[in-house]
């Protein structure tokens, strides 16, 4: 490693991989528009079941999955893959460890468990556990990946010449090693033929139900949460050209955020056959993840200090900060329905479907939007974006999906949970289950509205995104990649 | 302050081996004792491995993803239990590999379905059903009435079901086939698979068809949902986890 006393302005920057970071780019998106698309569609078979259209291969069941792993997995994955490998290399100021090739094997072959779990899901092959739907073959390929994922992103802050790790690369690094350990404990599985793809799950009942939501709210804690701090953590002090807000809170909320979340699993499992205990840890460490997760918002949010004003001219920035806020929003209301007595009456119900998306939509593919509005014009050498003003409409749209989708969520769950607990007069259950079907068909509509506006936004981007990337290139033609300053 | 945090910020291995232990924790004290305390899953009567019919069933089931709209898993509340039955215990999913209890409903909850409906309503309701319920809005699944049930490598499936600890005897797995087709045939006898398989609902579920189809087999194990623990000659004690 060199001597910190030369300059960091001397040095020249090292010859970065960004082919790939590229290439990520442009599938985020697409998977994107595949992600916001396969949730219009069944939203619209809740509202119209016969859009079914008595095919086994669209059904809500197999097309469920393949809406959230394409928007968890293949859009969430696929931007922080190529975000992390943009990250790491400029704040280590050193190439990617095991250059391109290495980078394009992560990409490609992450790319490669996505088809074949996805056309697993049309195709009726799934273990059936939430967001661990990939048999047995698809689980092994992606821990082949996962690990050479890991060999990238280490060895690179290995090689660093920076002497310290930048914060960002905390929160990637959790994110990769904990995914790496939840994905191998929770798909232990006996497949029944080495030439098959039915397999059974090593854990039962209680024991597979406590595995799988440790597995399930950590994918929440550190694929959708802690890594997309490490992009914030990276892209927001960029874009608002201001230092993170504070160092210490950075290292506080870090350690704290890691160690708090894996324990909350268990509040998807209130007053099931899960003993009391785990029940009961798992509400308290929920309720007091809401401060480490809120250190990260204050973090975000006030590196924004004195330079507010970029809001108003920077639409990419605008979408970066609203995610922050959704993000302090779904990990206030997170806790509350952790708590017993209103997970009592959320759970099962819309209300966690809305949850979800306040979080999924405003949080996290708003923060990937932001961070693609700052990113894609610099990879491609553009001054800025095709267009500023299809971003404003981008974010004015996407941001009225995501307000009828969470208040319709909202209405239709406490709703419905209130009616599954309604007693008549005389002391009978007042709705059957099927009338309280019923009462959900408006926000059904008002939901797919919600999810056609989000839809229609993410459209407009990939316009936006492939103007920019065919388009003028604005002044700084480039034979070699424009690498952008750390 | 004698620690310095910049130690670790300068170290990735360390970095990331203190990540690790930071987050191995919780999992650990809240999974392993659930594997270790006795209490964790309620000794109770009349448990046993599904029937090989009923498990092909479950693996339709677990196929069509049915786990995203119906939770198997009913809460001691008390309009929970007027609604669907006594609360779930552990015991009842001891078997289940995968378990299914859900997270959402978009329908019925289904742990005690068994018993609840005729076979020729399950057979009308899933192949269409809003000719049963108007204001449904489940998909329809009309194909499994007609799709032959494949149930060559059943012996390999309780196999492998043995090897994550289901209690299945070599018995079971020699008669397997045999016992699949008796469970759909109610001129055979059966007497053999009760033996086996206490309680195991026999019939030919789906009438509109001469072969044993996938319809036959989802039936079969929604009608056993829930039935196998005499949960009213339990004494309260018996419960407790």
């Amino acid at each position: 490693m060199s001597s910190t006393t030369v300059s960091a302005t001397a040095r020249p920057a090292p010859r970065y991989v960004e082919d790939v970071v590229r290439v990520a780019m442009i599938l985020t998106m697409f998977w994107g528009v595949v992600a916001f698309l396969a949730g219009v569609v069944i939203a619209a078979q809740l509202v119209w079941p016969q859009l079914s259209f008595d095919s086994q291969y669209l059904t809500f069941g197999r097309l469920r999955p393949l809406h959230t792993s394409a928007a968890i997995f293949a859009f969430g994955g696929t931007a922080l893959i190529g975000t992390a490998f943009h990250v790491v290399q400029r704040t280590c100021r050193a190439r990617l460890f095991g250059g391109a090739p290495m980078g394009w094997f992560v990409l490609l072959g992450y790319q490669f468990f996505i088809v074949i779990a996805a056309s697993g899901y049309l195709l009726g092959i799934t273990e059936s556990k939430e967001y661990a739907e990939p048999e047995w073959y698809a689980d092994l390929w992606l821990t082949i990946v996962w690990v050479a994922y890991l060999l990238a992103y280490l060895g690179t802050i290995l090689k660093r010449e920076e002497p310290h790790i930048y914060v960002a690369n905390w929160f990637y690094l959790a994110f990769i090693i904990t995914i790496a350990m939840l994905h191998i404990v929770n798909n232990v599985s006996i497949p029944v033929s080495f030439t098959g793809t039915k397999s059974y799950s090593l854990y039962a009942g209680v024991q597979d139900a406590m595995i799988q939501w440790w597995y399930g709210h950590n994918a929440v804690g550190f694929f959708l949460t802690a890594a997309f701090l490490g992009m914030m953590y990276y892209f927001i002090p960029k874009a608002a050209n201001r230092p993170v807000y504070s160092y210490r809170l950075s290292i506080i909320h870090f350690w704290a955020l890691v160690f708090l979340y894996i324990w909350a699993g268990p509040h998807h499992l209130h007053y099931t056959s899960l003993p009391d205990w785990a029940q009961t840890l798992g509400m308290i460490f929920s309720v007091m993840l809401w401060m480490p997760s809120w250190g990260g918002m204050i973090n975000g949010l006030m590196t924004l200090s004195g330079a507010w004003d970029k809001l108003r001219t920077d639409p990419g920035l605008r979408f970066s900060v609203t995610a922050v806020g959704f993000y302090g929003m779904s990990t206030f209301e997170g806790p509350v329905m952790s708590i017993r007595a209103v997970n009592s009456l959320s759970h099962y119900t819309d209300w966690t479907i809305g949850h979800v998306h306040s979080g999924a939509l405003g949080w996290v593919a708003f923060i990937v939007f932001g961070t693609m509005y700052y990113l894609v014009p610099r990879l491609w050498g553009r001054t800025s974006m095709w267009s500023t003003r299809l971003i404003g409409w981008h974010y004015w749209i996407a941001t009225l999906g995501i307000v009828l989708y969470i208040s319709s969520m909202w209405v239709s769950g406490i709703m419905q949970g209130l009616m599954w607990r309604a007693y008549d007069e005389l002391g009978f259950l007042q709705y059957s289950f099927v009338e309280t079907v019923a009462a959900m068909h408006p926000f059904y509509m008002i939901r797919l509205l919600g999810g056609v506006f989000f839809l229609t936004g993410g459209l407009i981007m990939a316009f936006n995104m492939w103007r920019t990337v065919r388009g003028q290139p604005a002044g700084m033609v480039a034979d070699t990649p424009v690498a952008v300053a750390a | 302050m004698s620690f310095r945090h910049e130690v670790i910020e300068k170290n990735a291995i360390l970095l990331l081996v203190l990540t690790l232990i930071t987050v191995s924790i919780g999992g650990m004290v809240q999974i392993i004792p659930l594997f270790t305390i006795e209490s964790t899953i309620e000794r109770v009567e009349g448990e046993r491995p599904y029937s090989p019919l009923e498990q092909m069933g479950r693996n339709i089931y677990t196929r069509e993803g049915c786990y995203l709209c119906h939770s198997q898993q009913i809460r001691p509340f008390k309009d929970e239990v007027e609604r669907y039955g006594h609360y779930s215990l552990a015991a009842e999913s001891m078997y289940d590999h995968p378990f299914q209890w859900g997270s959402k409903r978009t329908g019925p909850d289904l742990a005690r379905v068994g018993g609840r409906y005729s076979n020729d309503w399950h057979v009308a309701h899933l192949t269409s059903p809003r000719a049963v319920v108007p204001e449904s809005v489940m998909p329809a699944y009309p194909f499994l009435a007609e799709r032959p049930l494949h149930y060559d490598d059943i012996a390999d499936h309780l196999k492998a079901l043995r090897a994550t600890g289901v209690p299945y005897t070599d018995d079971m797995i020699t008669n397997a086939k045999a016992d699949l087709e008796a469970q759909a045939n109610p001129d055979a006898d059966s007497a053999a698979l009760l033996k086996r398989y206490p309680k195991a609902v026999v019939a030919k579920f789906n009438a509109g068809s001469t072969e044993i189809t996938e319809l036959d087999a989802l039936i079969a194990y929604l009608q056993m949902l829930g039935t196998l623990v005499p949960i009213s000659n339990i004494p309260p004690d018996r419960l407790k986890q």
